[in-house]
């Protein structure tokens, strides 16, 4: 399947071939009308997997109905989500730092497709819908985003610091490439208790040139954790192009001694297959690298407008020519699995639920003055003393 | 009861938690092949095998992460810092997450770790191998320190570090590992957050740990034969202090003088001054007097050396000025 060229001002991305000629390859196969919801489809994803020192998985995609139409639900209100945050923080309903995930979903909702709650995830500070994806409410972060008492942190950890023990998520970390070495000890775990069970270790491509990754990357093949080194390439670690901070972007092959693939990030069903690959791989063999060519339309955080290193150009290509939701929708309706009244009606039901969670957050009460002592120690020690801020009085003397 | 060297001890408290509890194990440099450089893990390789004796890559900044991982995952990590000085490397995992992870993730995970390892001044083993890492970590929160002094303590305190729920760092000295002591059979727990009466007194409270506590005791024997009554007390926890036993001993006493190894800026000495002042104002007949390391790196030569670490003859001078005849009763 020939490549087709787009336009040279899209940067130097990956080009892409547009969903019609998938679409009309999916009509050659003949599907029904009206596939049922569990019965099994085959597509094919597009973009060829680039691979270094393995073979790539197959381009044929098992997916159903069911799982489609999920993606097209999660990835949206992942995105209502996200936008509604952003208005959030400029009418100063969240504050501090807030890095936002759009464009970036079907990396994500692909990897969920992949494991189960079992297995484990850490990731960095862009994680909002990882939460989600890990099991989380949409209150759980918005409440979390405005510093309230029902945010999954009770707000004491804000944006960067969302966690979902039950679901194995571990954060939400906030220094660059810290929680790589932490997820590197999670897999470490896993293989300790000798569970069927791998850790995806998230990290950008900013994060990719941090040493303690290569330290962790060392570690995690010597002792061969099941850990797989995802780097989710949006190619601009805040304000500066992957070009102009790593001597080599191929980050998937990074590993050197490790294997890596490199991934069609806006595509849920290649990040499926990826993952499905991976985990596999994984568990016999040791750490794998994954790269997500991905893409985020919003500037590092809500204190960036993202337009002073990229052209509105480049931003508005990507969207036109890669959105991730865009793709399913298409994909959807050409394989007739809904109509777009249908998706509509998704659409609106997810913009009605963020909705409801926006105002439960915003009536969600603020932290008491305890919750400020709690949690520092497990079972407080003795001789433990905090005080006012006017140290005047002790608060707590134990 | 047995005698046993400091460094046997610390062994015995590795060896029966490991025992005790197969989510306990150890990670460092040599810690399993080699035994140790000092060798605390001498021989536990052997009985445990390579996954509970892991010897890892020098690569302090990602094996630390690495446990602290562990950690949240329900394990009981304990990580061998070869010297702690080289845990500077690792300093953003230990401060951002052993530290506070528990807090930022609203109480969902724990961090149950011990990190350990000698620290101090040694014999002139230069300026970056003599670190004092207790003054840079006191200001973590969510952190607890402890530093150990005796076969006996150390014993204790590990045990009862390694069962702890919260990220403790356990303080070791390049120079105490055969100080030898007969040790109690039995468990033995010690707290990690109670000081130790070494000496009870009336005329003075001196407040130390770690060597400098032997270098007290010798100056306090010194004091003795000529009349004065120290009281010496170990802090042990210096994180958090244990200003019960600190109050009752000046509640006393009425004179403080402490001594410590880190550097007088920023030490322990330093908040613990503060506290003093800030809680035992009334009680106190005069100024704590602190005698610390001088604020330089350490030098190679000994004798250099012997001059940036408070030396016992300093200890009996400042008891001396603090304690004229008139003033003791």
């Amino acid at each position: 399947m020939a490549l087709r060229l787009v336009s040279a001002r899209m940067g130097p991305f990956l080009r892409q071939r547009t969903l019609a000629a998938a679409a009309a390859l999916a009509q050659q196969r003949g599907f029904a009308a009206a596939a049922s919801d569990d019965e099994k489809l085959t597509v094919t994803v597009p973009v060829p997997f680039k691979t270094h020192k393995i073979d790539p998985p197959s381009q044929e995609v098992e997916t159903s109905k069911a799982e489609l139409l999920g993606f097209f639900t999660d990835m949206y209100k992942m995105r209502r989500m996200e936008i509604a945050a952003d208005g959030l923080y400029k009418s100063k309903f969240i504050r501090g730092f807030c890095h936002l995930y759009d464009g970036q979903e079907a990396v994500c909702v692909g990897m969920e497709a992949a494991l189960n709650y079992d297995d484990a995830i850490i990731t960095a500070y862009r994680d909002h819908c990882t939460h989600l994806g890990r099991g989380g409410t949409v209150l759980e972060v918005m409440a979390e985003l405005m510093g309230h008492r029902d945010g999954c942190s009770q707000g004491k950890g804000g944006s960067m610091h969302m966690y979902n023990k039950q679901h194995n998520f571990y954060g939400g970390n906030g220094i660059v490439g810290a929680q790589v070495p932490l997820g590197v000890g999670v897999a470490f775990g896993q293989k300790y208790n000798k569970l069927p069970n791998v850790t995806v270790a998230m990290y950008g491509d900013g994060a990719a040139n941090q040493g303690q990754l290569f330290e962790a990357l060392n570690i995690a093949a010597l002792w061969n954790l099941p850990c797989l080194f995802t780097c989710e390439n949006n190619h601009y670690g805040m304000g500066t192009a992957e070009w102009r901070s790593a001597k080599s972007p191929a980050y998937y092959a990074r590993g050197d001694y490790v294997p890596g693939i490199k991934v069609d990030g806006m595509d849920a069903l290649a990040v499926k297959q990826a993952f499905k690959f991976g985990k596999e791989y994984a568990l016999q063999n040791g750490p794998l690298m994954l790269e997500m060519d991905t893409y985020r339309y919003h500037g590092h955080s809500m204190s960036d407008p993202g337009s002073t290193y990229r052209t509105r150009d480049e931003i508005s290509g990507i969207r036109q020519e890669r959105d991730p939701i865009e793709r399913i929708r298409k994909l959807i309706l050409s394989l007739e699995l809904a109509t777009a009244a249908d998706l509509k009606a998704i659409e609106k039901e997810s913009k009605r639920e963020v909705d409801e969670a926006v105002d439960a957050a915003k009536s969600s009460p603020q932290p008491e003055e305890k919750l400020l002592y709690d949690h520092i120690h497990s079972g407080t020690p003795a001789n433990f003393q905090i005080y006012g801020a006017d140290r005047q009085h002790v608060t707590v003397k134990l | 009861m047995a005698q046993l060297l400091l460094f046997e001890a610390l062994r015995e408290a590795i060896l029966e938690e490991m025992e005790r509890d197969c989510r306990v194990f150890v990670m460092g440099e040599d810690v399993g092949h080699y035994g140790g450089s000092y060798k605390v893990t001498k021989g536990l390789a052997e009985k445990y095998g390579d996954w509970r004796l892991l010897d890892t890559p020098i690569a302090e900044n990602s094996f630390t992460g690495l446990a602290i991982g562990a950690a949240m995952t329900g394990l009981r990590p304990i990580v061998e810092g070869m010297n702690m000085g080289f845990l500077l490397l690792a300093f953003n995992q230990i401060a951002n997450n052993a530290g506070m992870l528990h807090y930022t993730s609203g109480g969902n995970f724990t961090t149950p770790l011990v990190i350990r390892g000698p620290g101090g001044v040694g014999r002139q083993l230069g300026a970056e191998h003599s670190q004092r890492l207790e003054s840079y970590f006191q200001s973590v929160p969510g952190l607890q320190m402890v530093a150990c002094s005796t076969p006996v303590n150390g014993k204790g305190l590990l045990k009862s570090a390694i069962r702890s729920q919260n990220p403790v760092l356990f303080f070791e000295h390049v120079l105490l590992y055969n100080i030898k002591q007969p040790i109690p059979t039995g468990e033995n727990l010690s707290s990690l957050e109670r000081a130790e009466v070494v000496r009870e007194g009336k005329d003075v409270t001196l407040l130390t740990y770690s060597r400098m506590r032997h270098y007290v005791i010798q100056a306090a024997r010194i004091l003795v034969s000529q009349g004065y009554d120290p009281e010496v007390i170990d802090l042990v926890s210096l994180k958090p202090l244990d200003m019960g036993t600190i109050a009752r001993s000046i509640q006393k006493t009425h004179r403080a003088i402490i001594v410590e190894e880190c550097m007088r800026t920023g030490g322990i000495g330093a908040t613990l001054r503060a506290s003093i002042m800030e809680y035992l104002f009334d009680e106190l007949d005069g100024p704590v007097v602190c005698l610390s390391s001088q604020d330089v790196p350490t030098p190679y030569s000994g004798l250099l050396e012997d001059m940036t670490v408070v030396q016992p003859g300093q200890i009996v001078q400042a008891v001396k000025s603090m304690c004229t005849k008139e003033s003791v009763q």
